[in-house]
């Protein structure tokens, strides 16, 4: 098998509720449902294995409830898997299993080679702390205790996302919409991580602020080259951001290809709904 | 104080029962043993209320005997109300000897100072803590703060004093600034001013921090060393006193009150009173002064 993948994730699981054998087996696309009968468990994720590249971008569309927020928060350790594994290169050159890590371990994985932006700016960042501070976090939880340098690199990850530097030290909360995002986005990048979750990001922005924030993360994977996993609802923003694709039903793969293949000739009946209703 | 007889019989030696002052000296133990970690403890009832120096109480109560000579200040004043109160208490129900002279005291509880004169391996100083948890202000929930030690995750406690840098353009805080307790935890000092916390590093004597609302011990063993949180770039400083002398004994280098006149003008006093007593009638007692970097 080739091996020159970023990350490797195989038979993620995550169940709500109890996780009681044959729960996979009777939920997915062919029950029309993640919540098994008999137990009443919701399995978001379902067994989903994919590989990811250096430099690409891999989009996960689907339907609210098919599971791809809960796919990258897996992948973020904001929750815990129930089963499955996820091999990152970056980290002890893929040998180990994420999942199996100390906490501590965990953590230096999110904080030095991951960077997350969540669709509600209040969950990517402290609005008691200023932007500044914001990203001052990231990087002090990376070992970086120069105020100097802290303040250097805030500014130009801020210019760098168009947020204006006088604002630096004003807390996001009297930020726009759109800017809270892009310092989010600022925030994510601050280490130069070889991995980028997106998970709706431009959901509720308006449509031009909307245009800027995917021009912006488009001229961010090409000049840094950061892999992404880009979660949405959106076709637009899967067309334009994304190389392949995966697409979800009721916590399970229905179809994965290149994004252009997925978007001119959809397989799967829940595809073709997908692209046949895009506006 | 009333005289009170019944007071006297009906209570334990030191007003705390035996077996409860057999906990707290087993938790002050493991305190001692995990420089800057907070080990729960009982925090028994006490005739006064909870947040208002029972956790010094307990460790003062359950420390003292008859040999021992007790000096209790608040905010560096042997004089204060609740100096006072807490002093007569304890020898009321321990029968220790009493004394205003630091370098006298076996036991010295505090609130809010650590004595300028340097204090020696024969002598604990037990402080009054408020609030153990010096990460409460930036993470509300125990669970978590507890977690977040125990992985030494302190990057909100950081991102605090960049802020507050970024703020007030220095690091100082009022008081209680964090430490770094033997490179492991990091633990509140109790609110003394910035001036005091040199003072707890790598000193001969024991420092045990009480909050009895908070229910929380914990300690600074001696000869341990204690960092104040800073930058590789703004480091931490201690306030400046330039150009001021204490009114009352002509010398600086030592932490001053700023007081007014009736007239509104300003005057400063040496804080510590019995260093006060000291200096105005003899030789300066011995100080570790330290000096900020550029």
């Amino acid at each position: 098998m080739d091996n020159n993948w970023l990350l490797r994730a195989r038979n993620l699981t995550k169940i709500y509720g109890e996780a009681a054998p044959g729960v996979l087996e009777r939920t997915g696309p062919k029950f029309d449902s993640n919540m098994d009968p008999k137990t009443g468990a919701v399995a978001a994720v379902n067994n989903i294995s994919f590989d990811l590249y250096p430099g690409e971008v891999l989009g996960i569309v689907g339907e609210s409830g098919s599971g791809k927020s809960t796919l990258v928060q897996l992948l973020y350790f904001d929750q815990d898997a129930t089963a499955g594994e996820v091999h990152f290169k970056p980290f002890e050159d893929g040998a180990v299993n994420l999942f199996e890590l100390s906490n501590q371990k965990k953590r230096f994985v999110r904080n030095h080679l991951m960077g997350m932006v969540y669709q509600n700016p209040r969950d990517g960042l402290n609005f008691r702390f200023s932007a500044g501070g914001n990203i001052a976090e990231k990087l002090l939880m990376a070992g970086v205790f120069h105020v100097g340098k802290i303040r250097i690199r805030g500014s130009d990850l801020l210019t760098h996302t168009e947020v204006p530097v006088k604002r630096m030290d004003e807390s996001p909360a009297r930020f726009s919409g759109g800017m809270q995002q892009r310092v989010q986005i600022a925030k994510a990048i601050a280490n130069n991580p070889p991995l980028l979750l997106l998970d709706e990001v431009t959901s509720g922005l308006d449509v031009s602020v909307q245009a800027k924030v995917l021009d912006l993360i488009r001229s961010l994977q090409q000049d840094l080259g950061i892999s992404m996993i880009v979660v949405s609802h959106d076709l637009g923003v899967i067309r334009m951001l994304t190389d392949r694709t995966l697409v979800l039903k009721h916590g399970q793969i229905v179809e994965h290809g290149l994004t252009d293949q997925i978007l001119q000739d959809p397989q799967h009946g829940y595809t073709q709904l997908l692209v046949s209703s895009l506006l | 104080m009333i005289e009170n007889l019944k007071f006297q019989d009906s209570f334990n030696y030191a007003y705390i029962d035996e077996f409860t002052k057999k906990e707290i000296r087993r938790k002050t133990l493991k305190a001692v043993c995990i420089p800057g970690y907070q080990v729960p403890y009982s925090s028994p009832e006490m005739p006064i209320s909870r947040g208002w120096g029972t956790g010094g109480l307990h460790l003062t109560l359950s420390l003292v005997g008859p040999d021992d000579v007790l000096k209790v200040i608040d905010q560096g004043s042997d004089a204060s109300v609740n100096a006072c109160n807490l002093r007569l208490f304890v020898k009321e129900m321990a029968q220790c000897a009493l004394t205003f002279d630091t370098a006298a005291a076996t036991i010295i509880q505090s609130r809010h100072r650590v004595p300028e004169e340097i204090l020696t391996e024969n002598q604990i100083l037990v402080l009054q803590v408020p609030q153990p948890e010096i990460l409460r202000g930036v993470e509300r929930h125990e669970a978590k703060t507890r977690m977040m030690h125990a992985e030494a995750d302190y990057a909100k406690i950081w991102v605090t004093l960049y802020e507050a840098y970024v703020r007030n353009g220095h690091l100082r805080s009022g008081a209680g600034h964090p430490i770094m307790v033997n490179g492991r935890y990091v633990a509140t000092p109790s609110p003394i001013p910035g001036w005091d916390v040199p003072n707890l590093s790598m000193a001969r004597c024991l420092y045990l921090f009480g909050a009895g609302r908070e229910k929380r011990i914990h300690c600074i063993p001696p000869f341990t060393p204690v960092k104040p949180l800073e930058f590789e770039d703004i480091r931490f400083k201690v306030e400046e006193f330039v150009g001021i002398k204490c009114q009352m004994s002509g010398q600086d280098k030592a932490f001053m009150d700023q007081i007014y006149a009736e007239d509104f003008s300003r005057y400063f006093v040496i804080n510590d009173s019995n260093f006060l007593d000291k200096v105005r009638q003899g030789p300066r007692p011995p100080q570790k002064l330290f000096t900020n970097p550029e």
